[in-house]
């Protein structure tokens, strides 16, 4: 299985600051990777993929973000078309702006917003949903149609294009679960949270994203 | 809504250890947390709660590497209640894996700590366990020291203020049906499922799945922990959520294992998508 030199590079887990990566990290190794977590903008240069947690709120990872200079790195990765996986404010920090606490400013990568989670029953969504594909991805290999993911939070993500929309899942009303756009993967859930699913959609992204050039018959 | 009703279970932890081991399934070690965790992850469980009941600070350490270890092995919420008294408390369970903390009594002789829990983590890091008994008229009141120590605060009305502070979750023990195994106290749940905006989890008093039913149906739980029934097996995790599904409840009813004997690699995986099918 050869891989172009393009790929042999680590797996990064960027680390700004926002808390506890560990689960993430582990998540990454139990399916056969061996992570770095990096907090400085070079790390991007050898990444073969790039994995952006998250917890807490949009203006503190924004400002995390800046302080350590990684806005445009993290811009320029995406738009060279390599490997991305963001998870839960990974993904809200994608889009153009976030009502959470104000209007915040974001990364701008998928046109959109961010506001607040207004038809569930309880806020925090907090707890295990089904999560539906809205078409075809290898992210979703061995993963079936409605299999649950752990989802913890209280603003969801409103993308202009709809096409950028992957899975769902609903909470009263439809709630984005999964971006896919180009190289760019997001999910509002947690799936270092979610069991074997949640490990067999870490393993398909990186597979995806460290095997684009192997022998296997694509 | 297709939010699942979850199924918790619950250890005592001393000094690092599960105090009540479990006999459902065949452990090498029915005292290790984290091989616990495990086997109640395969069994299909979807949250777990850890009560540290360590009695002496020094030992504390034990709470945080066990924390540190189940973190690392095992890949779906948990929660760590028991001697946490400040925000530095719940930093170093929630650094060090925790997906939650629960503070009982300390919120109760502090209520700050919950706003302030809340506002350095977020209220979904913040639960508030409420330990309570019925008062005769109706009301309920909290109690501390297992139930031993009445308080002169009215559950309902304690609720409200820790989810108003920023409780992301009551988890609320009936102290008069707990141990029974006869049953949820309906009445209390509803005192507070009525009042409070944010998930109740049941506890105290599980038996059977009806019992899980009737504490959602009825109590307005939206989760239902249990410890002896699950740890002694008298209670399967998997049967119990069955029933509550085919009594007309969302539940996460898949539990795939994950196993990939892979070693760690920076190799690419061969994909097996487009391998050869050639049946």
């Amino acid at each position: 299985m050869p891989a172009s030199s393009h790929n042999a590079g680590p797996v990064i887990i960027l680390d700004y600051g926002a808390g506890n990566l560990r689960s993430v990290v582990r998540a990454v190794e139990r399916v056969g990777f061996r992570p770095d977590v990096a907090d400085v903008p070079a790390a991007l240069d050898s990444a073969a993929a790039l994995i952006l947690p998250g917890v807490g709120a949009a203006a503190d990872t924004m400002a995390n973000l800046k302080q350590r200079g990684l806005v445009q790195p993290v811009r320029d990765y995406i738009a060279a078309g390599r490997p991305f996986l963001g998870v839960c404010m990974g993904l809200q920090a994608l889009m153009t702006v976030s009502e959470e606490g104000g209007k915040h400013p974001c990364l701008d990568i998928l046109p959109g917003r961010v506001v607040r989670l207004s038809a569930g029953p309880t806020i925090p969504h907090m707890g295990w949903n089904a999560v539906h594909p809205l078409r075809e991805s290898p992210l979703f290999d061995e993963i079936p149609d409605g299999s649950h993911f752990y989802f913890v939070h209280s603003y969801h993500c409103l993308p202009d294009d709809p096409a950028a929309v992957l899975a769902t899942t609903d909470y009263d009303e439809p709630i984005v679960a999964v971006v896919e756009r180009g190289n760019v993967v997001a999910t509002q859930f947690h799936p270092e949270k979610s069991g074997a699913n949640g490990l067999r959609l870490y393993r398909n992204f990186l597979r995806s994203a460290l095997c684009t050039n192997d022998d296997s018959g694509e | 809504m297709t939010l699942t009703k979850r199924v918790i279970a619950c250890f005592d932890v001393d000094c690092g250890r599960v105090v009540k081991g479990i006999s459902f399934v065949e452990l090498r070690d029915a005292g290790d947390p984290v091989e616990l965790a495990a086997a109640y992850d395969r069994e299909g469980v979807d949250e777990l709660v850890f009560l540290d009941i360590t009695a002496s600070h020094e030992e504390r350490q034990t709470v945080v590497d066990m924390v540190r270890h189940t973190a690392d092995q095992v890949f779906i919420p948990f929660t760590v209640g028991g001697g946490i008294r400040t925000t530095d408390d719940m930093r170093l369970m929630l650094e060090s894996g925790a997906d939650k903390v629960s503070i009982n009594s300390a919120a109760l002789a502090d209520p700050s700590l919950i706003s302030a829990g809340a506002q350095r983590f977020g209220s979904q890091c913040i639960v508030v366990a409420i330990d309570a008994k019925a008062r005769g008229d109706g009301g309920f009141d909290v109690h501390t020291h297992g139930g031993r120590r009445p308080t002169g605060r009215d559950a309902g009305a304690w609720a409200q203020e820790a989810v108003e502070r920023g409780a992301g979750e009551i988890l609320l023990t009936s102290m008069d049906t707990d141990g029974h195994q006869d049953g949820f106290d309906i009445a209390m749940l509803r005192a507070i499922t009525d009042v409070v905006s944010v998930p109740v989890i049941a506890s105290g008093g599980a038996g059977n799945a009806a019992h899980m039913i009737d504490a959602v149906r009825q109590g307005g739980a939206d989760a239902v922990l249990a410890a002896s029934i699950f740890h002694f097996g008298t209670c399967r995790i998997m049967d119990v959520k069955h029933a509550m599904a085919q009594a007309g409840l969302p539940m996460r009813l898949e539990h795939p294992q994950f196993d990939q004997p892979q070693p760690l690699s920076q190799a690419p995986t061969p994909s097996t998508k487009n391998g050869d099918h050639n049946a």
